[in-house]
């Protein structure tokens, strides 16, 4: 979701209803409330609530209505902090919870519910500081009124208003402030005054997330919960044929199997029972049309493909005369696989159908869409179907699913049994079932002057749409789904030259694709700083220098690459073996540099060493924060290199679990250091754009080892020293 | 029926002698903390202590874990003051959190048989845990830091 997407996002949504900010002064119990209430079996309780972010409690509560969802990615605490920022209240009585789904918890840029993009905090930034302002100044105005001053004659501490020798506490103000009309503004705090905002607080899930008691959609339970687990068809878009259920009826706790648009559920008292039972049940499947697919020969038409120019996604002078007048020209070709998301959390969704609602338990990054796409299934109004959303044990673009994939597979399964459901994936159902970062193909032609420096460049890629056949399928543009393309056809490196091409391909193949933590600049930055590698030993140039020279009118790139430079000691000696590669990447409107320390073992394999990272976030609201996003996405990008990958064959997935799917461990977590550039500069993300330089900057040192580029991933099982 | 000493708790369940702990454990008894993450011994979010040895529940069999202690997360302290936990809250280890339950388990292991691992110790006793977040790091820390705050406040 690059900045181009964000607009084309906002062109699409425009006739969404947008929220406008606008602050409801309400003194009543909010359906959040409600939940928070049925979880907790306390009493009901009156609550200031001067916007759909924050309530006020007469008995000192203050809880904090999250509009986004916490995937790992730390937003149940920066959102948080932006309104204690602005309230003064006492930490110790804050409570945070998930927004159901609902108008007033759109995204203030994307107009739909969705926790994506890495957005959240620079979305956020102006809404959330607004609400704990505007409660402060209506609890300041109550306080004053009782004690017979001006509201300028008092301060707010600690969850106190207080003037002179008098003070009073929020929550005996709660019912006058709510009396109050709202201001039609609030002046917010200056950079200077910030107690939080830059400085950052621990985080407010942990206490929750080391002794066991966090909830996630798996942990939902209640008396008559059934668990159901589903027999998917083995090869992709199968449907079942006939099914014999009389062995899987057999398992002792087994309550039903019922046949669903993807397949054939058993439900049982516990997910043992359901699983035996699914493991007993005999089903006959039709393949369907797609038996044959194969991801090896799926790559072979591809390359086919990239022979054709295809539709243009940057088009720049005449690049055909470009590469003729060039002094050399450099070529390269890049495959990679699809990728699973393989959140740690497998699939799951629990849901009660009753007369005329519908409650539904899961971790989503998209309960809008979610909430709709149940409703239609059972005839209901969205807001006859509430949206429960516990913390999602991961996400990565896998929990926003357009399509609603697992959230109407678990409807199904109630609305045909008529019972209360916890849904449950295996992990084999979570790989194979799944939707996956689509494979792509990037052939390069790059004609360079006699300096080395690129003049004319041509870009061939190949790969699936995400947006295709989906509701975003408006946002593609002449037919151009720029999720393929970020990273290349806005890169500094491409839009400079006079003569470019970037051609794209977007084949149709039945394989369900989805965006997937940095979507497009996961393929995109390791082609591209690959290749800006090459370019570099072509010219026989440093790589840093290199950059910096392409570079020199991009200073926010520029200052990642030259604070990672210095705190890596780039071009100071290493220890024998160890070799430094760099990248720096721009995403999500943040600019991330990282230079990698590798060594390789005497069968070739590479071993990671250290990750140093430089970022360019703008404002880093909460900095032990963004560093932590940094850490995590290097290591997501470890694993990319090293062994992310999924292979089909006659149309089945053939990885089904971690032992064949590997995720790095602990052994293989370089070392990492993250710096922050000081930066005043346009806010950008940090939960992706800490993914896209890692694989490259790996790669880059591999090639300082071994003098052999990487133009495949993932590498884990290569001998680099013979590839 | 089947006898279990959770958390130094009695319990018990007509469960079958093939059923794996962790589903006796979530399923049966309610205690959530213990994830499933894969089923087949691969992640470690599963892990809890059978006589203080670090097992993955998702493969050990009510066969073998009825009538031994068993110690969940839930178990690990009595108010989530274990030197690792504190280490945890300190160093800000979690992010998504689902592994972390697992995690802990197997760091309190090595702690107790190692009160003072090397990195290389650390990468042994913890490589069984996948956290996709990528919390390495952290944990490594953390771990260091329960160390110290061990050695400290004489924390079990």
């Amino acid at each position: 979701m690059s900045k181009t997407t964000d607009v084309n996002r906002r062109q699409f949504l425009a006739s969404a209803a947008m929220l406008s900010g606008g602050l409801v002064i309400s003194f009543v119990l909010p359906a959040s409330a409600k939940q928070l209430r049925k979880l907790n079996g306390a009493a009901p309780t009156l609550y200031f609530t001067p916007s759909a972010f924050l309530r006020v409690g007469v008995d000192e509560s203050i809880n904090i209505t999250l509009a986004h969802v916490e995937m790992g990615q730390g937003i149940w605490t920066t959102l948080s902090m932006l309104i204690a920022e602005e309230l003064d209240a006492d930490w110790k009585n804050i409570t945070i919870e998930h927004s159901p789904a609902g108008k007033s918890f759109l995204h203030p840029a994307f107009g739909l519910q969705i926790t994506g993009g890495s957005s959240t905090t620079w979305s956020e930034f102006d809404r959330y500081r607004q609400a704990g302002a505007t409660a402060r100044v209506l609890l300041v105005q109550a306080a004053a009124q009782k004690f017979g001053v001006k509201p300028e004659d008092c301060r707010t501490e600690n969850g106190m208003v207080i003037s002179g020798n008098q003070k009073i506490s929020y929550g005996e103000l709660a019912a006058a402030a709510a009396a109050l009309p709202a201001p039609a503004s609030v002046e917010l705090r200056k950079p200077e005054q910030w107690k939080y905002i830059g400085k950052g607080v621990k985080r407010l899930d942990a206490p929750d997330k080391v002794n066991g008691s966090a909830k996630y959609g798996m942990d939902v339970h209640f008396p008559g919960l059934l668990t159901a687990v589903v027999a998917h068809a083995p090869v992709i878009g199968g449907k079942v044929s006939s099914f014999d259920a009389t062995a899987a009826k057999a398992v002792a706790g087994v309550r039903d199997v019922v046949q669903i648009p993807t397949g054939v559920a058993v439900l049982a008292d516990h997910f043992w029972a359901a699983k035996k039972g699914r493991d007993a049940l005999k089903v006959v499947w039709d393949a369907g049309p797609n038996a044959d697919l194969n991801s090896a020969t799926q790559m072979a038409t591809y390359k086919k493909m990239a022979d054709e120019k295809g539709l243009p996604a940057l088009q720049k002078g005449d690049v055909e005369a470009g590469l003729k007048k060039a002094a050399k020209i450099i070529e390269a070709e890049y495959e990679f696989p699809y990728l699973a998301h393989a959140a740690m959390e497998p699939i799951n969704c629990t849901v009660k159908i009753g007369d005329n609602k519908c409650e539904i338990w899961t971790g989503t990054q998209l309960p809008g869409v979610d909430q709709a796409a149940a409703a239609a299934i059972l005839g209901f109004k969205p807001e006859q179907v509430e949206m429960i959303t516990p913390y999602l044990g991961g996400g990565f673009g896998r929990r926003a699913t357009p399509t609603s994939d697992f959230v109407t597979e678990a409807v199904h399964i109630a609305k045909a049994s008529g019972k209360a459901i916890k849904m449950v994936w295996t992990r084999e159902d979570d790989m194979k079932a799944a939707y996956y970062r689509p494979a792509f193909l990037h052939r390069m032609r790059i004609g360079v002057n006699a300096a080395g420096y690129p003049v004319a460049w041509k870009q061939t890629i190949v790969g699936q749409s995400i947006m295709a056949g989906t509701m975003f399928a408006s946002m593609i543009q002449a037919g151009i789904d720029s999720a393929s393309v970020e990273g290349v056809n806005d890169s500094p490196y491409t839009t400079a030259l006079p003569d470019s091409y970037i051609g794209l391909h977007s084949p149709e193949v039945p394989v369900h694709v989805l965006w997937y933590r940095s979507v497009g600049h996961t393929h995109t930055g390791f082609a591209m700083e690959t290749m800006i590698d090459d370019l570099a030993t072509h010219a026989g140039k440093d790589p840093v220098a290199y950059r910096r020279e392409l570079l020199k009118d991009h200073k926010r790139h520029l200052a990642a690459l030259n604070l990672v430079a210095e705190k890596s000691g780039w071009g100071k000696p290493l220890p024998k073996g160890h070799f430094h590669g760099v990248a720096v990447h721009e995403s999500f409107l943040s600019y991330v540099a990282q230079v990698a320390e590798i060594s390789l073992d005497e069968q070739g394999h590479v071993k990671v060493h250290k990750v140093t990272c430089a970022v360019d976030c703008g404002l880093a609201v909460n900095p032990d924060g963004v560093k932590a996003q940094m850490e995590s996405g290097i290591v997501f990008g470890v694993t990319m290199a090293l062994y992310g990958e999924i292979n089909i064959e006659k149309g089945m997935v053939q990885q089904s679990n971690f032992h064949d799917y590997k995720i790095a461990r602990m052994h293989e977590a370089p070392a990492i250091a993250v710096y922050i550039v000081p930066s005043t500069d346009k806010m950008g993300g940090a939960g992706e754009p800490c993914v896209p330089p890692t694989a490259p900057a790996i790669a880059n040192a591999v090639f300082a080892a071994t003098g052999k580029r990487i133009r495949k991933l993932p590498f884990a099982n290569i001998n680099l020293k013979q590839a | 029926m089947a006898k279990f000493i959770i958390n130094k708790k009695e319990y018990e369940a007509d469960v079958p002698a093939d059923m794996p702990l962790l589903w006796v454990l979530r399923d049966i008894i309610g205690l959530t903390g213990t994830k499933f993450g894969c089923g087949i011994a691969q992640c470690g979010a599963c892990t809890v202590h059978l006589n203080g040895e670090a097992v993955r529940s998702c493969v050990t069999l009510v066969s073998r874990a009825a009538g031994q202690e068993i110690t969940t997360i839930e178990g690990l302290s009595a108010a989530s003051n274990h030197a690792l936990q504190r280490a945890w809250l300190e160093e800000d280890v979690p992010q998504c959190g689902y592994c972390q339950s697992g995690q802990l388990m197997s760091a309190a292991v090595l702690l107790r048989e190692n009160p003072n691992p090397t990195d290389r110790d650390i990468d042994d006793a913890m490589s069984g845990n996948i956290c996709r977040c990528g919390t390495y790091p952290r944990i490594r820390k953390a771990i260091h830091l329960a160390v110290k705050l061990q050695k400290e406040g004489g924390i079990k």
